[in-house]
């Protein structure tokens, strides 16, 4: 491109947290202004710019009739799509509405749920409108971030690993808690891109970078349920920021058929 | 009589979330103004229930990516309230430690790249810069410095991942803490600095009697605990916060409004409020700091908020720095447990802790096998809702008066809103500014 690409960013349903991360490049931000005209960035700037986009980053879930109309605008002025985070990507945690009663749920939450207007299900981008790249983690990588904006301003295609976190721990040389401590942990089953941080601090992985390809759940949670696990624990685990990927939400809904059929049966 | 006009300015920017203000004029008077939050409601209260409790910092932390840490320390407070968990003074330390690291890279964000482009008339921080390049980056190292406390503490600074009920999953290294303190020490002199540079811009003439509300604590600046004080002379318990305040649900809006229950009138959270009613107990940098600044004893203008953030954004650096020095000197002991133990019991537990945008209550009711049963949060912006509609009903009705322009006015709107630092993904993002009139 000769002239600077036109970047836009848009928000659905979320946190705001990922379009943050954009402003957390702190050494980076203003050589990135430099290079990408930043048109329409409600949270950085009042000098919205009207499409069309060279790159739109969206953020969030489609949750409501009107946020299904607005992305179909935003694809219409948009020349490369990115979604951003598990939100864009797979629904994120307000898709574990998509199991629940939505009614019942806004009632419990708002004394007057006729003013509240939302869809019984959390749905990922990707479910509405053709997606050029998605960037998984919850949040994002802000370093991911901007090797994809640099790619795309140079006209490559954006790369970023899809190798499970199991194998950054070993990597940074990170004892496995599975092993050692018998804990579960879906490092074996999540894509990289955290830095195989929880397994780091003690903890086992809670999958918020989405399935890696490929991703054995079941070889996994049948480990799990040797070392004494039982679905009451795993579902959970399987059921936060990326429970409506196919990969989590199979072996979550296996597991509930176990548990709805008697305990102690294993997959 | 005439019908309404609407006048809406399209966008409310520079603010976290998305939501709208709804100007209602009837006669050339301002009849109305209504703060609208567009943001889609994500029903946290009713997905966190039938959830093992230790979910509850990881999940409430994805209610809002500028202050994760508020939620995952107002959410285990409430369960270690629950659960009758006593912390030890490390964990207790470390927690402010990561608190300030939040306020750190929240106000930075606020003061430099959302809120001071008001004072120049640009469109962004990043446009701001060229005027005031050594400020701005000066900012971005501020809350970059904020982030990395974050980072080496909590794992990350979105979404840190080492909290838990108890404690933390595990202590940091004394190496660690002590990697930080150049940083740190750099970083009380930088904010100095900044506040110095945003106490010199003009503000605009507009003070309130406003009743400001935060928590309160005998030995230091509050965070984590606290009894709950007003301006009015209110100090209560936080278990007594429901007989004080009530949240109101209005058709406009996907958040709650918070009003004091039996005046039925707003108050006013974060750091203008916190300033005022603590400031004896900021840290001693900050406060010769305000007196040299001439902050006034009890601000009342908002717009003044930016010199409260940044004497905060002070404050945390120099507390910050001390904590990190002590820990690097004397660090915990092998035997420190990184998190108490506990046993799941029936009950229920309520705690309040300082976000950056002021006062944020959880409460939670959880079942002999650990599972939570209901939960409620009650986020800043929701409780300043009230106020932010009450005060762009009087500013605007002054600029009217002093005959300023329609486009003008919008400006104004969106330029008083925003000393709020509004969170609008916690209340529930997008301001519209609509106007009514009569044509």
């Amino acid at each position: 491109m000769s002239r600077k690409p036109r970047l836009a960013v848009f928000k659905f349903a979320s946190c705001d947290g990922c379009q943050l991360s954009l402003l957390d490049a702190e050494d980076e931000l203003l050589e990135i202004c430099e290079r990408i005209d930043i048109a329409h960035f409600a949270e950085a700037s009042s000098d919205l710019q009207a499409g069309p986009y060279d790159i739109a980053l969206v953020e969030g879930s489609i949750t409501t009739d009107e946020d299904a109309a607005r992305i179909l605008r935003v694809r219409a002025e948009s020349r490369f799509l990115i979604t951003i985070g598990a939100c864009a990507t797979s629904g994120g945690v307000q898709a574990l509405r998509n199991w629940g009663h939505i009614d019942e749920w806004v009632r419990s939450v708002y004394p007057s749920p006729e003013f509240i207007h939302t869809l019984a299900t959390s749905t990922p981008i990707a479910a509405h409108v053709h997606v050029d790249f998605e960037l998984h983690g919850c949040p994002i990588n802000h370093h991911q971030l901007v090797d994809v904006l640099v790619a795309v301003a140079e006209g490559r295609q954006p790369r970023v690993p899809s190798h499970s976190v199991c194998l950054d721990c070993k990597r940074r040389g990170t004892v496995c808690h599975v092993v050692s401590r018998g804990i579960p942990c879906l490092g074996p089953v999540t894509q990289s891109g955290c830095g195989a941080l929880c397994p780091a601090y003690d903890r086992g992985c809670y999958g918020c970078y989405g399935p890696s390809h490929p991703a054995n759940t079941t070889s996994l949670l049948r480990q799990f349920q040797k070392l004494g696990r039982a679905p009451d624990e795993l579902v959970p685990l399987l059921r936060n920021f990326n429970a409506t990927t196919p990969e989590f939400r199979l072996a979550s809904e296996q597991l509930v058929v176990l548990q709805t059929n008697g305990e102690g049966k294993s997959l | 009589m005439s019908s309404p006009d609407i006048i809406e300015v399209p966008i409310l920017t520079r603010v976290e979330g998305e939501g709208g203000v709804t100007i209602r004029l009837r006669d050339g008077v301002i009849e109305n103004v209504e703060l609208n939050i567009y943001e889609p409601p994500r029903l946290f209260e009713a997905l966190l229930r039938g959830r093992p409790l230790e979910d509850t910092p990881d999940i409430t932390a994805r209610i809002c990516g500028i202050c994760p840490v508020a939620y995952q320390m107002s959410s285990v407070h409430a369960l270690e309230a629950a659960l009758g968990v006593q912390i030890s003074p490390t964990i207790r330390r470390l927690r402010r430690l990561l608190y300030c690291g939040e306020w750190i890279e929240s106000h930075a964000l606020h003061i430099h790249l959302l809120h001071a482009p008001d004072f120049f008339g640009a469109a962004s921080g990043i446009e701001l810069a060229q005027r005031f390049p050594n400020e701005i980056k000066r900012g971005l190292q501020l809350k970059k410095f904020g982030n990395r406390l974050l980072e080496v503490l909590g794992g990350r600074a979105i979404h840190p991942i080492s909290v838990r009920v108890g404690g933390f999953h595990r202590l940091p290294s004394r190496d660690e803490m002590a990697s930080l303190i150049p940083h740190f020490e750099w970083g009380v002199q930088a904010a100095v600095e900044t506040t110095r540079w945003v106490a010199a811009f003009s503000f605009p003439d507009f003070e309130q009697p406003y009743e400001f509300v935060s928590l309160s604590h005998p030995d230091e600046y509050p965070m984590n605990e606290g009894d709950i004080v007003s301006s009015h002379g209110l100090h209560i318990p936080v278990t007594e916060y429901d007989r004080h305040f009530v949240e109101e649900h209005v058709a406009h809006s996907t958040a709650l409004h918070a009003v004091r229950r039996d005046q039925r009138t707003p108050y006013f959270l974060g750091p203008l409020a916190r300033v005022n009613l603590n400031r004896d107990r900021l840290s001693p940098t900050a406060k010769r700091l305000a007196d040299e600044v001439n902050f006034p004893l009890h601000c009342r203008n908002p717009f003044q908020s930016i010199i409260a953030r940044s004497l905060e954004l002070v404050h945390a650096y120099e507390e910050a720095l001390a904590i990190l020095r002590d820990y690097a000197s004397v660090g915990p002991l092998s035997s420190e447990p990184a998190y108490m133990p506990y046993q799941p019991k029936d009950g229920s537990g309520c705690a309040a802790t300082e976000a950056p945008r002021g006062l944020l209550f959880h409460e939670y009711r959880i079942d002999a096998a650990g599972k939570i049963v209901s939960g409620r949060i009650i986020p800043p912006t929701s409780q300043n809702q009230k106020q932010i509609e009450r005060d762009v009903t009087d500013y605007l009705t002054g600029r009217l008066l002093a005959g300023a322009t329609r486009d003008d006015m919008a400006l104004d709107c969106e330029r008083l809103v925003r000393t709020y630092d509004p969170c609008i993904s916690c209340s529930t993002h997008f301001l519209k500014v609509r106007w009514e009139e009569p044509t």
